[in-house]
């Protein structure tokens, strides 16, 4: 099964991303807390998007698809034409650290890289790809 | 969508979160924290019980205050939280680091013992 959700970069259209990822998976993922991790997890990678690679312009566009295997693979593919943000290039302060400086940021790629499988980046027809995997049990 | 309610009683103030927390509405969480604070609360409670997704702008919030809370002997528990939104303070550990209960009697017991 595939999906496809087309998202201006505001951040106002994060609840959007929310609810088309629930929709999407509701008949395929069980337990209620994965299914708020997977959208948790898209959630980050699309805010992230929205703010640092596309200063949050809503004229700008981000694609997300979302490809359900029959083994249960999930396969999750954000598709933009903007800045790549590679979130594996990002280097990550300790908790204590973040705590102690007060900061409220630094939290969304440690919980993307946390909750799926993989993260990868490739470049397709000229456009960035964000590809990430979740192995249902 | 959030929107943050807050009462006082027995002497806390007692935020309660209704609707979703993300990098578009975490600003509110931030402002009636700051505000229980600014009007001089050592106890804050935080009903959680209608909050249906904290995303990690909500999270940092909640981090942020770590350090200010321990500078000025204020305790802040948290509780009601569905297994969902308990699950997302989970899994960086930050529920270790936060005071989390899972009823408001359990929360106000421990919020009365941390202040003693």
């Amino acid at each position: 099964m595939n999906y496809l959700h087309k998202i201006g970069c505001s951040l106002e259209n994060l609840k959007g991303i929310r609810d088309f990822v629930r929709k999407a998976l509701k008949a395929h993922v069980a337990s209620e807390v994965t299914l708020n991790e997977i959208i948790l997890a898209l959630d980050e990678m699309c805010s992230n998007l929205m703010i640092h690679a596309h200063h949050c312009n809503p004229d700008h566009f981000l694609e997300l698809t979302i490809d359900v295997s029959e083994t249960g693979e999930l396969i999750f593919e954000i598709i933009d034409d903007g800045v790549m943000f590679d979130i594996n290039q990002f280097h990550e302060q300790a908790i204590d650290n973040l705590i102690h400086e007060k900061r409220k940021g630094g939290l969304g790629i440690r919980l993307v890289k946390s909750i799926m499988d993989d993260v990868q980046y490739l470049t397709r027809n000229g456009q960035f790809v964000c590809r990430m995997s979740k192995q249902l049990n | 969508m959030v929107h943050i309610k807050r009462l006082q009683e027995d002497g806390a103030d007692i935020l309660a979160i209704v609707g979703e927390i993300d990098a578009s509405s975490s600003i509110e969480l931030d402002l009636a924290i700051a505000k229980s604070v600014g009007e001089g609360f050592t106890k804050i409670l935080v009903d959680c019980h209608a909050l249906e997704y904290i995303s990690s702008a909500g999270l940092g919030v909640f981090m942020s205050y770590i350090e200010e809370f321990r500078d000025k002997n204020i305790t802040m528990v948290m509780y009601g939280m569905k297994e969902k939104v308990t699950n997302t303070f989970q899994i960086l550990g930050l529920a270790d680091l936060l005071h989390i209960r899972d009823t408001k009697q359990d929360a106000k017991k421990l919020l009365n013992e941390l202040s003693a």
